[in-house]
């Protein structure tokens, strides 16, 4: 019979040399993630906002800009941003009828909703803003049961950013009084939940693209009368 | 015996291999450590799970299997007995028939290469072709 008992003490050996070294890479490539957090109690400096109205999409002259206020946690902002944004992005805003104006508004009980603004705002600092931003709300599911913060280092990478320089945006938080700058801006006009949309002085709740539409084309029209 | 030996190693490297791509997928690793940056292209791809099971998750068992199967057939007194080596090989050669469809989507579908995913396929192929050798092996020992 059989393998002599240093045969297999070579063999136990060798499968104990694999299972160390693999649970230190394991181990290793754990330990790489960090853990970030946006702070929500920052003081609003003025720099924080300067020459910042929000992350724009559409021609500047457009007769009626929307403005959302949106959460990137929220299941039915990333309906919105999936199912309709869309067709009010091909047939609104890049027919040169809408400019939009995204702004966040992260609310308490998404924990992960600050990070995830964060990150967008480490994104738009390179210039893929939108890109991320979809990628965020695509993702929503995964990255909010848990680990978002490797999640939006995958996006980031997808996206097309330095990885590196997007890490260290994040770790500096340099955007967290802007985004709380954004949700003051949201609570004072009276939002409450998300999304939720400014048009024309008032708020909405979500709207279908044909709502969209037909709001638009109103308020045209009455631009046009006066 | 050494053919055994040989598939239990590897499969105790399928295992953590399979482990590093689905603690990607739960989000706990940032980035996957991926020369060419494909790796992320296929992992997040739509082909990622297959019948709504995450493939990495999938291959995790799998090894694990084939590492308790490979582990207990590595006993001196199942040296001779075949069963360990048909288990083996009917793990292996499903695992190999599944690798060989996953490196098709990645090369004709997904257009984007994962060296995790390579690496894989060559060890649960290397594990079928020991499994094989084994089953000689016992063939030639009874005839």
């Amino acid at each position: 019979m059989a393998a002599a008992p240093s045969g297999m003490k070579g063999f136990y050996v060798t499968l104990g040399v694999v299972a160390v070294a693999g649970l230190a890479f394991l181990g290793w490539q754990l330990s790489k993630k960090r853990n970030i957090s946006i702070p929500a109690n920052v003081v609003v400096l003025p720099a924080d906002t300067a020459g910042f109205r929000g992350y724009l999409l559409g021609s500047d002259s457009a007769p009626v800009e929307i403005t959302e206020y949106a959460d990137y946690e929220c299941p039915f902002c990333a309906d919105f941003d999936i199912v309709t944004f869309p067709d009010v992005r091909t047939r609104l805003i890049e027919t040169g009828l809408v400019r939009w104006r995204y702004r966040d508004m992260p609310l308490q009980m998404h924990p992960f909703a600050r990070v995830a603004a964060h990150a967008a705002a480490c994104a738009d600092e390179q210039g893929k803003f939108w890109p991320m931003h979809t990628l965020l709300y695509q993702g929503q599911t995964d990255w909010a049961r848990g680990g978002a913060a490797g999640h939006f280092e995958k996006y980031a990478e997808l996206a097309g950013l330095d990885v590196d320089k997007y890490k260290d945006c994040m770790t500096s938080a340099r955007y967290a009084g802007r985004i709380e700058a954004s949700y003051q801006e949201a609570v004072a006009l009276g939002v409450n939940s998300t999304p939720t949309f400014l048009i024309a002085g008032r708020l909405y709740e979500p709207l279908s693209y044909d709502q969209f539409k037909h709001l638009v084309d109103s308020l045209i029209a009455v631009k046009r009368a006066q | 015996m050494k053919y055994r030996m040989a598939a239990a190693v590897l499969a105790l490297a399928g295992v953590i291999l399979a482990a590093y791509l689905y603690l990607f997928k739960l989000g706990l690793i940032g980035t996957l450590a991926c020369g060419t940056g494909s790796c992320e292209t296929v992992q997040l791809s739509r082909w990622s799970r297959f019948l709504g099971v995450e493939v990495s998750l999938i291959g995790l068992l799998g090894y694990v299997a084939l590492l308790v199967v490979a582990v207990i057939a590595t006993k001196p007194a199942l040296e001779l007995v075949r069963w360990p080596s048909r288990w083996l090989a009917v793990l292996s050669g499903i695992g190999t028939l599944f690798a060989v469809y996953l490196t098709a989507l990645e090369l004709f579908v997904i257009h984007a290469i994962c060296r995790w995913c390579v690496g894989s396929a060559v060890i649960i192929t290397l594990i079928f072709i020991a499994s094989l050798l084994d089953l000689r092996r016992l063939r030639g020992a009874s005839g």
